[in-house]
Protein backbone atom coordinates (compact mmCIF):
# COMPACT_ATOMS: atom_id res chain seq x y z
CA UNK A 1 0.00 0.00 0.00
CA UNK A 2 1.07 3.54 -0.70
CA UNK A 3 0.29 6.57 1.47
CA UNK A 4 0.04 10.07 0.08
CA UNK A 5 -0.87 13.37 1.69
CA UNK A 6 -2.38 16.38 -0.03
CA UNK A 7 -0.41 19.12 1.68
CA UNK A 8 -2.75 21.79 0.32
CA UNK A 9 -5.45 20.29 2.55
CA UNK A 10 -3.36 19.21 5.56
CA UNK A 11 -3.72 21.51 8.56
CA UNK A 12 -1.40 19.60 10.88
CA UNK A 13 -4.04 18.53 13.39
CA UNK A 14 -1.84 15.48 14.03
CA UNK A 15 -4.77 13.09 14.42
CA UNK A 16 -2.96 10.75 11.98
CA UNK A 17 0.05 10.77 14.28
CA UNK A 18 -2.19 9.39 17.04
CA UNK A 19 -3.66 6.69 14.79
CA UNK A 20 -0.41 5.58 13.10
CA UNK A 21 2.62 7.01 14.93
CA UNK A 22 5.19 5.06 12.91
CA UNK A 23 3.84 6.43 9.63
CA UNK A 24 2.94 10.06 10.39
CA UNK A 25 4.75 12.67 12.42
CA UNK A 26 3.95 16.34 12.96
CA UNK A 27 7.18 18.03 13.99
CA UNK A 28 7.88 21.15 16.00
CA UNK A 29 7.97 23.16 12.78
CA UNK A 30 4.23 22.47 12.57
CA UNK A 31 4.42 20.39 9.40
CA UNK A 32 3.43 16.79 8.81
CA UNK A 33 6.09 14.33 7.68
CA UNK A 34 5.27 10.93 6.21
CA UNK A 35 7.81 8.57 7.77
CA UNK A 36 6.98 5.60 5.53
CA UNK A 37 5.33 6.11 2.16
CA UNK A 38 4.93 2.38 1.64
CA UNK A 39 4.19 0.93 5.07
CA UNK A 40 3.93 -2.82 5.59
CA UNK A 41 0.61 -4.68 5.62
CA UNK A 42 0.76 -5.02 9.40
CA UNK A 43 0.07 -1.27 9.58
CA UNK A 44 -3.02 -1.34 7.33
CA UNK A 45 -5.57 -1.00 10.14
CA UNK A 46 -3.67 1.93 11.67
CA UNK A 47 -3.30 3.72 8.34
CA UNK A 48 -6.97 3.14 7.45
CA UNK A 49 -7.92 4.69 10.80
CA UNK A 50 -5.69 7.67 10.01
CA UNK A 51 -7.36 8.10 6.60
CA UNK A 52 -10.86 7.89 8.10
CA UNK A 53 -10.20 10.29 10.98
CA UNK A 54 -8.13 12.93 9.18
CA UNK A 55 -10.12 16.14 9.82
CA UNK A 56 -9.22 17.56 6.42
CA UNK A 57 -9.46 14.35 4.32
CA UNK A 58 -5.88 14.93 3.27
CA UNK A 59 -4.61 11.33 3.34
CA UNK A 60 -5.08 8.81 0.53
CA UNK A 61 -4.25 5.14 0.61
CA UNK A 62 -3.65 3.21 -2.59
CA UNK A 63 -3.25 -0.52 -2.96
CA UNK B 1 -27.17 -10.47 9.18
CA UNK B 2 -28.56 -9.87 5.68
CA UNK B 3 -29.59 -6.21 5.78
CA UNK B 4 -28.43 -3.08 7.59
CA UNK B 5 -29.97 0.39 7.62
CA UNK B 6 -27.98 3.45 8.69
CA UNK B 7 -30.10 6.43 9.75
CA UNK B 8 -28.18 9.68 9.35
CA UNK B 9 -26.02 10.48 6.32
CA UNK B 10 -23.31 12.64 7.79
CA UNK B 11 -19.82 11.70 9.01
CA UNK B 12 -20.76 8.92 11.47
CA UNK B 13 -23.24 7.34 9.05
CA UNK B 14 -20.83 7.50 6.13
CA UNK B 15 -17.94 6.00 8.11
CA UNK B 16 -20.34 3.26 9.26
CA UNK B 17 -21.34 2.20 5.73
CA UNK B 18 -17.73 2.40 4.51
CA UNK B 19 -16.58 0.23 7.41
CA UNK B 20 -19.36 -2.33 6.92
CA UNK B 21 -18.28 -2.87 3.31
CA UNK B 22 -14.59 -2.91 4.24
CA UNK B 23 -15.31 -5.63 6.78
CA UNK B 24 -16.98 -7.69 4.09
CA UNK B 25 -20.68 -7.10 4.76
CA UNK B 26 -22.28 -8.02 1.41
CA UNK B 27 -25.98 -7.69 2.24
CA UNK B 28 -28.47 -4.93 1.52
CA UNK B 29 -27.17 -1.64 2.90
CA UNK B 30 -29.43 1.40 3.16
CA UNK B 31 -28.25 4.91 4.03
CA UNK B 32 -31.02 7.32 5.02
CA UNK B 33 -30.39 11.08 5.21
CA UNK B 34 -32.83 13.89 6.01
CA UNK B 35 -30.92 16.39 3.86
CA UNK B 36 -30.90 16.10 0.09
CA UNK B 37 -27.10 16.45 -0.10
CA UNK B 38 -24.58 13.64 -0.23
CA UNK B 39 -22.64 13.39 3.06
CA UNK B 40 -20.57 16.53 3.55
CA UNK B 41 -18.07 17.87 6.00
CA UNK B 42 -19.36 20.31 8.62
CA UNK B 43 -16.24 21.99 10.08
CA UNK B 44 -15.70 24.17 6.94
CA UNK B 45 -19.26 25.53 7.33
CA UNK B 46 -18.00 28.00 9.94
CA UNK B 47 -14.64 28.54 8.22
CA UNK B 48 -13.57 28.06 4.57
CA UNK B 49 -17.04 27.60 3.09
CA UNK B 50 -18.52 30.49 5.06
CA UNK B 51 -15.64 32.78 4.15
CA UNK B 52 -16.16 32.14 0.43
CA UNK B 53 -12.64 30.72 0.12
CA UNK B 54 -14.19 27.35 -0.81
CA UNK B 55 -17.15 26.46 -2.98
CA UNK B 56 -19.71 23.94 -1.79
CA UNK B 57 -18.35 21.10 -3.95
CA UNK B 58 -15.19 21.15 -1.80
CA UNK B 59 -17.00 19.88 1.30
CA UNK B 60 -18.12 16.46 -0.01
CA UNK B 61 -16.88 13.89 2.49
CA UNK B 62 -16.29 10.98 0.18
CA UNK B 63 -14.15 11.53 -2.89
CA UNK B 64 -14.26 7.87 -4.02
CA UNK B 65 -17.26 6.72 -6.11
CA UNK B 66 -20.42 5.76 -4.24
CA UNK B 67 -20.97 2.81 -6.61
CA UNK B 68 -18.25 0.92 -4.75
CA UNK B 69 -20.39 0.98 -1.60
CA UNK B 70 -23.45 -0.49 -3.37
CA UNK B 71 -25.90 1.50 -1.24
CA UNK B 72 -29.59 2.03 -1.33
CA UNK B 73 -29.28 5.77 -0.84
CA UNK B 74 -32.36 7.53 0.52
CA UNK B 75 -31.48 11.23 0.65
CA UNK B 76 -34.14 13.75 1.56
CA UNK B 77 -35.93 11.16 3.69
CA UNK B 78 -36.51 11.96 7.34
CA UNK B 79 -36.94 9.05 9.72
CA UNK B 80 -39.99 9.66 11.91
CA UNK B 81 -40.24 6.49 14.01
CA UNK B 82 -38.42 3.31 14.99
CA UNK B 83 -39.59 0.06 16.49
CA UNK B 84 -36.39 -1.35 17.98
CA UNK B 85 -37.85 -4.80 18.61
CA UNK B 86 -38.80 -5.42 14.96
CA UNK B 87 -36.08 -3.04 13.68
CA UNK B 88 -38.57 -1.19 11.51
CA UNK B 89 -37.91 2.44 10.55
CA UNK B 90 -40.75 4.68 9.37
CA UNK B 91 -39.88 7.51 6.96
CA UNK B 92 -41.70 10.82 6.56
CA UNK B 93 -43.46 9.70 3.39
CA UNK B 94 -44.93 6.74 5.25
CA UNK B 95 -42.71 4.04 3.85
CA UNK B 96 -41.06 1.52 6.15
CA UNK B 97 -37.50 0.18 6.03
CA UNK B 98 -36.94 -3.06 7.94
CA UNK B 99 -33.40 -4.35 8.52
CA UNK B 100 -31.56 -6.96 10.59
CA UNK B 101 -29.20 -4.29 11.90
CA UNK B 102 -29.61 -0.55 12.46
CA UNK B 103 -27.06 2.22 13.00
CA UNK B 104 -28.49 5.37 14.59
CA UNK B 105 -26.47 8.41 13.51
CA UNK B 106 -29.00 11.23 13.35
CA UNK B 107 -26.70 13.77 14.97
CA UNK B 108 -27.78 16.90 16.76
CA UNK B 109 -29.63 20.09 15.90
CA UNK B 110 -29.03 23.67 17.06
CA UNK B 111 -30.75 24.70 20.25
CA UNK B 112 -32.99 27.72 19.92
CA UNK B 113 -33.62 30.52 22.38
CA UNK B 114 -37.10 30.58 23.86
CA UNK B 115 -39.14 33.61 22.92
CA UNK B 116 -37.25 34.61 19.76
CA UNK B 117 -39.51 36.48 17.32
CA UNK B 118 -39.93 35.18 13.75
CA UNK B 119 -37.74 37.66 11.85
CA UNK B 120 -35.68 37.32 8.69
CA UNK B 121 -31.97 37.36 9.33
CA UNK B 122 -32.10 35.21 12.48
CA UNK B 123 -30.05 32.14 11.73
CA UNK B 124 -28.54 28.99 13.17
CA UNK B 125 -25.59 27.10 11.66
CA UNK B 126 -25.59 23.36 11.25
CA UNK B 127 -26.32 22.44 7.65
CA UNK B 128 -24.90 23.30 4.25
CA UNK B 129 -28.07 25.28 3.49
CA UNK B 130 -27.67 27.21 6.78
CA UNK B 131 -24.10 28.06 5.78
CA UNK B 132 -24.97 29.27 2.29
CA UNK B 133 -27.75 31.47 3.72
CA UNK B 134 -25.42 33.04 6.28
CA UNK B 135 -22.75 33.47 3.63
CA UNK B 136 -25.20 35.31 1.38
CA UNK B 137 -25.97 37.68 4.29
CA UNK B 138 -22.26 38.27 4.82
CA UNK B 139 -21.72 38.98 1.14
CA UNK B 140 -24.21 41.81 1.46
CA UNK B 141 -21.90 43.36 4.05
CA UNK B 142 -24.12 42.70 7.02
CA UNK B 143 -23.35 43.78 10.57
CA UNK B 144 -23.15 40.44 12.33
CA UNK B 145 -24.29 39.71 15.86
CA UNK B 146 -23.63 36.29 17.39
CA UNK B 147 -25.35 35.01 20.51
CA UNK B 148 -23.12 32.42 22.17
CA UNK B 149 -19.31 32.32 22.18
CA UNK B 150 -18.86 28.57 21.97
CA UNK B 151 -16.79 27.00 19.21
CA UNK B 152 -19.30 27.77 16.42
CA UNK B 153 -19.95 31.33 17.54
CA UNK B 154 -16.25 32.07 17.96
CA UNK B 155 -15.34 30.57 14.59
CA UNK B 156 -18.07 32.49 12.78
CA UNK B 157 -16.89 35.69 14.48
CA UNK B 158 -13.33 35.05 13.28
CA UNK B 159 -14.53 34.30 9.73
CA UNK B 160 -16.72 37.41 9.63
CA UNK B 161 -13.83 39.60 10.86
CA UNK B 162 -11.60 38.11 8.16
CA UNK B 163 -14.20 39.37 5.68
CA UNK B 164 -13.94 42.80 7.26
CA UNK B 165 -17.42 42.73 8.77
CA UNK B 166 -18.51 44.39 12.00
CA UNK B 167 -19.02 41.60 14.56
CA UNK B 168 -20.51 41.67 18.03
CA UNK B 169 -20.49 38.49 20.14
CA UNK B 170 -22.76 38.19 23.16
CA UNK B 171 -21.89 35.59 25.79
CA UNK B 172 -23.69 34.89 29.06
CA UNK B 173 -20.62 33.40 30.76
CA UNK B 174 -17.49 35.34 31.73
CA UNK B 175 -15.34 34.19 28.79
CA UNK B 176 -15.70 32.54 25.37
CA UNK B 177 -15.57 28.76 25.01
CA UNK B 178 -15.65 28.28 28.79
CA UNK B 179 -17.23 24.85 28.53
CA UNK B 180 -14.48 23.78 26.16
CA UNK B 181 -11.40 25.47 27.64
CA UNK B 182 -12.17 26.79 31.15
CA UNK B 183 -12.05 30.41 32.32
CA UNK B 184 -8.26 31.05 32.38
CA UNK B 185 -7.68 30.01 28.78
CA UNK B 186 -11.06 31.44 27.81
CA UNK B 187 -9.81 34.83 28.98
CA UNK B 188 -6.79 34.60 26.67
CA UNK B 189 -9.07 33.73 23.76
CA UNK B 190 -11.28 36.69 24.64
CA UNK B 191 -8.19 38.88 24.29
CA UNK B 192 -7.38 37.25 20.94
CA UNK B 193 -10.87 38.05 19.64
CA UNK B 194 -10.79 41.65 20.91
CA UNK B 195 -7.32 42.22 19.44
CA UNK B 196 -8.79 41.17 16.09
CA UNK B 197 -11.64 43.63 16.28
CA UNK B 198 -14.48 41.51 17.64
CA UNK B 199 -16.78 43.44 19.97
CA UNK B 200 -16.98 40.62 22.53
CA UNK B 201 -19.32 41.22 25.43
CA UNK B 202 -19.20 38.63 28.19
CA UNK B 203 -21.47 38.17 31.18
CA UNK B 204 -24.39 39.72 29.31
CA UNK B 205 -28.05 38.73 29.17
CA UNK B 206 -30.15 39.07 26.03
CA UNK B 207 -33.47 40.65 26.89
CA UNK B 208 -35.11 41.03 23.50
CA UNK B 209 -34.52 40.65 19.78
CA UNK B 210 -36.34 43.25 17.72
CA UNK B 211 -36.97 44.27 14.13
CA UNK B 212 -39.66 44.99 11.58
CA UNK B 213 -39.87 41.91 9.38
CA UNK B 214 -36.09 41.61 9.54
CA UNK B 215 -33.84 41.55 12.59
CA UNK B 216 -32.54 45.04 13.49
CA UNK B 217 -31.27 44.99 17.06
CA UNK B 218 -30.61 42.98 20.20
CA UNK B 219 -31.53 44.58 23.49
CA UNK B 220 -29.44 43.58 26.53
CA UNK B 221 -30.35 43.61 30.20
CA UNK B 222 -29.03 46.93 31.52
CA UNK B 223 -30.18 48.84 28.45
CA UNK B 224 -27.39 48.35 25.87
CA UNK B 225 -28.54 47.87 22.28
CA UNK B 226 -26.61 46.06 19.53
CA UNK B 227 -27.68 46.98 15.99
CA UNK B 228 -27.30 44.16 13.46
CA UNK B 229 -28.45 42.92 10.04
CA UNK B 230 -27.95 39.25 10.78
CA UNK B 231 -28.18 37.41 14.09
CA UNK B 232 -26.59 34.01 14.51
CA UNK B 233 -27.93 32.02 17.44
CA UNK B 234 -25.12 29.65 18.45
CA UNK B 235 -26.13 28.34 21.85
CA UNK B 236 -25.28 24.67 21.46
CA UNK B 237 -27.01 21.64 20.03
CA UNK B 238 -29.37 18.92 21.23
CA UNK B 239 -29.33 15.30 20.03
CA UNK B 240 -31.94 14.41 17.39
CA UNK B 241 -33.92 11.81 19.32
CA UNK B 242 -37.51 13.09 19.11
CA UNK B 243 -38.22 10.56 16.39
CA UNK B 244 -37.23 7.74 18.77
CA UNK B 245 -40.09 8.36 21.24
CA UNK B 246 -41.87 5.04 21.64
CA UNK B 247 -39.05 3.11 19.94
CA UNK B 248 -38.34 1.02 23.03
CA UNK B 249 -34.85 2.50 23.34
CA UNK B 250 -33.66 4.34 26.43
CA UNK B 251 -33.26 8.07 25.64
CA UNK B 252 -31.53 10.37 28.11
CA UNK B 253 -29.86 13.32 26.39
CA UNK B 254 -28.93 10.95 23.59
CA UNK B 255 -29.47 7.29 22.77
CA UNK B 256 -28.22 5.35 25.79
CA UNK B 257 -25.81 2.61 24.71
CA UNK B 258 -23.64 0.06 26.48
CA UNK B 259 -19.87 0.46 26.40
CA UNK B 260 -19.74 -1.23 22.97
CA UNK B 261 -22.23 1.32 21.47
CA UNK B 262 -25.05 -1.25 21.41
CA UNK B 263 -28.43 0.35 22.25
CA UNK B 264 -30.61 -2.77 21.80
CA UNK B 265 -30.14 -6.14 20.09
CA UNK B 266 -29.17 -5.31 16.50
CA UNK B 267 -29.23 -1.54 17.13
CA UNK B 268 -26.10 0.59 17.58
CA UNK B 269 -25.58 4.35 17.77
CA UNK B 270 -22.73 6.65 16.75
CA UNK B 271 -21.80 10.31 16.72
CA UNK B 272 -23.52 13.28 18.36
CA UNK B 273 -26.64 11.24 19.13
CA UNK B 274 -24.90 8.44 21.09
CA UNK B 275 -24.42 8.33 24.86
CA UNK B 276 -22.16 5.62 26.23
CA UNK B 277 -20.03 4.82 29.30
CA UNK B 278 -16.42 5.51 28.28
CA UNK B 279 -14.06 2.89 29.82
CA UNK B 280 -11.07 5.24 29.49
CA UNK B 281 -12.73 7.52 32.07
CA UNK B 282 -13.97 4.87 34.51
CA UNK B 283 -17.25 4.46 32.66
CA UNK B 284 -18.23 8.14 32.77
CA UNK B 285 -21.38 8.60 30.68
CA UNK B 286 -20.52 10.77 27.69
CA UNK B 287 -22.13 12.22 24.60
CA UNK B 288 -19.58 13.94 22.36
CA UNK B 289 -20.38 16.42 19.58
CA UNK B 290 -16.95 16.45 17.95
CA UNK B 291 -15.88 15.49 14.44
CA UNK B 292 -13.27 12.88 15.35
CA UNK B 293 -15.66 11.12 17.70
CA UNK B 294 -18.27 10.81 14.95
CA UNK B 295 -15.72 9.26 12.60
CA UNK B 296 -14.35 6.87 15.24
CA UNK B 297 -17.78 5.84 16.56
CA UNK B 298 -19.17 5.34 13.05
CA UNK B 299 -16.41 2.81 12.42
CA UNK B 300 -16.73 1.18 15.82
CA UNK B 301 -20.53 0.90 15.67
CA UNK B 302 -20.28 -0.82 12.28
CA UNK B 303 -17.88 -3.46 13.55
CA UNK B 304 -19.98 -3.89 16.71
CA UNK B 305 -23.03 -4.69 14.61
CA UNK B 306 -21.16 -7.45 12.79
CA UNK B 307 -19.75 -8.96 16.01
CA UNK B 308 -21.57 -11.81 17.69
CA UNK B 309 -23.71 -11.03 20.75
CA UNK B 310 -21.59 -10.47 23.85
CA UNK B 311 -18.52 -10.30 21.67
CA UNK B 312 -18.19 -6.57 20.97
CA UNK B 313 -15.19 -4.52 22.01
CA UNK B 314 -15.83 -1.49 24.23
CA UNK B 315 -15.47 1.96 22.66
CA UNK B 316 -12.64 3.38 24.75
CA UNK B 317 -11.74 6.84 23.54
CA UNK B 318 -10.10 10.13 24.39
CA UNK B 319 -12.40 12.80 22.92
CA UNK B 320 -10.57 15.30 20.72
CA UNK B 321 -11.61 18.62 19.24
CA UNK B 322 -9.88 21.37 17.31
CA UNK B 323 -10.76 24.88 16.23
CA UNK B 324 -8.98 27.43 14.05
CA UNK B 325 -9.47 31.09 14.92
CA UNK B 326 -7.38 34.07 13.78
CA UNK B 327 -4.52 31.79 12.77
CA UNK B 328 -4.42 30.06 16.16
CA UNK B 329 -5.05 26.31 16.23
CA UNK B 330 -6.86 25.38 19.44
CA UNK B 331 -6.89 21.66 20.25
CA UNK B 332 -8.04 19.74 23.26
CA UNK B 333 -8.33 16.10 24.22
CA UNK B 334 -9.81 14.24 27.16
CA UNK B 335 -11.97 15.60 29.97
CA UNK B 336 -11.44 18.64 32.12
CA UNK B 337 -13.16 21.66 33.56
CA UNK B 338 -12.01 24.88 35.13
CA UNK B 339 -12.23 23.15 38.50
CA UNK B 340 -9.45 20.69 37.77
CA UNK B 341 -5.78 21.24 38.59
CA UNK B 342 -4.04 22.67 35.52
CA UNK B 343 -0.34 22.91 34.73
CA UNK B 344 1.08 24.76 31.75
CA UNK B 345 3.79 22.39 30.50
CA UNK B 346 4.96 24.29 27.41
CA UNK B 347 4.82 27.91 26.29
CA UNK B 348 2.64 30.70 27.65
CA UNK B 349 -1.15 30.96 27.57
CA UNK B 350 -1.25 34.65 26.72
CA UNK B 351 1.05 34.17 23.73
CA UNK B 352 -1.51 31.68 22.29
CA UNK B 353 1.20 29.06 22.00
CA UNK B 354 1.16 26.61 24.90
CA UNK B 355 0.16 23.20 26.18
CA UNK B 356 -1.71 22.76 29.48
CA UNK B 357 -2.62 19.47 31.10
CA UNK B 358 -5.37 18.75 33.63
CA UNK B 359 -5.57 16.34 36.55
CA UNK B 360 -8.46 14.25 37.78
CA UNK B 361 -8.22 11.43 40.33
CA UNK B 362 -4.43 11.48 40.16
CA UNK B 363 -4.29 10.92 36.40
CA UNK B 364 -3.80 13.21 33.45
CA UNK B 365 -7.38 13.58 32.23
CA UNK B 366 -7.11 16.33 29.65
CA UNK B 367 -4.80 18.39 27.49
CA UNK B 368 -5.37 21.71 25.81
CA UNK B 369 -3.00 23.43 23.47
CA UNK B 370 -2.77 26.36 21.13
CA UNK B 371 -0.67 25.90 17.98
CA UNK B 372 1.12 22.86 19.45
CA UNK B 373 -0.48 19.92 17.58
CA UNK B 374 2.43 17.56 18.02
CA UNK B 375 2.53 17.87 21.80
CA UNK B 376 -1.25 17.79 22.20
CA UNK B 377 -1.31 14.43 20.42
CA UNK B 378 1.52 13.09 22.56
CA UNK B 379 -0.43 13.97 25.70
CA UNK B 380 -3.61 12.52 24.18
CA UNK B 381 -1.82 9.17 24.13
CA UNK B 382 -0.87 9.58 27.80
CA UNK B 383 -4.54 10.19 28.67
CA UNK B 384 -5.56 7.04 26.80
CA UNK B 385 -2.89 5.11 28.70
CA UNK B 386 -4.31 6.46 32.01
CA UNK B 387 -0.93 7.89 32.95
CA UNK B 388 -0.49 9.32 36.48
CA UNK B 389 -0.44 13.12 36.38
CA UNK B 390 2.98 13.51 37.99
CA UNK B 391 4.48 11.11 35.49
CA UNK B 392 2.89 13.04 32.60
CA UNK B 393 4.30 16.28 33.98
CA UNK B 394 7.82 15.04 33.43
CA UNK B 395 7.30 12.65 30.51
CA UNK B 396 7.55 15.15 27.68
CA UNK B 397 9.62 17.95 29.18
Amino acid sequence: MRVSVNFDLCKSNAVCMDAAPTVFEVRDDGYLYVLQEEPGEELRAEVEAAVATCPTQAITLEG
Amino acid sequence: MDSIAVVGASLAGLRAVETLRRLGFAGRLTLIGAESHLPYDRPPLSKELLSGEWDHDRVVLRKAPYDELDLELLLGFRATALDAASRAITLHDGRTVVADGIVLATGAAPRVLPGLPALDGIRTLRTLDDCMGLRADMERGARVCVIGAGFIGAEVAATARARGLEVTVLEALEAPMVRGVGTRIGASLAALHRANGVDLRTGVTVEAVEGDGRVERVRLAGGDVVACDVLLVAVGAAPCTDWLDGSGLVIDDGVVCDETLLAAPGVVAAGDVARWPNPTFDGESMRIEHWTNAAEQGMHAASRLLAADGDGAPFAAVPFVWSDQFGVKIQSAGRFSGADRMEVVHGAIDEHRFVAIFERAGRVSGVLGCSEPRRVMQYRRLIGARTPFDEALTALQ
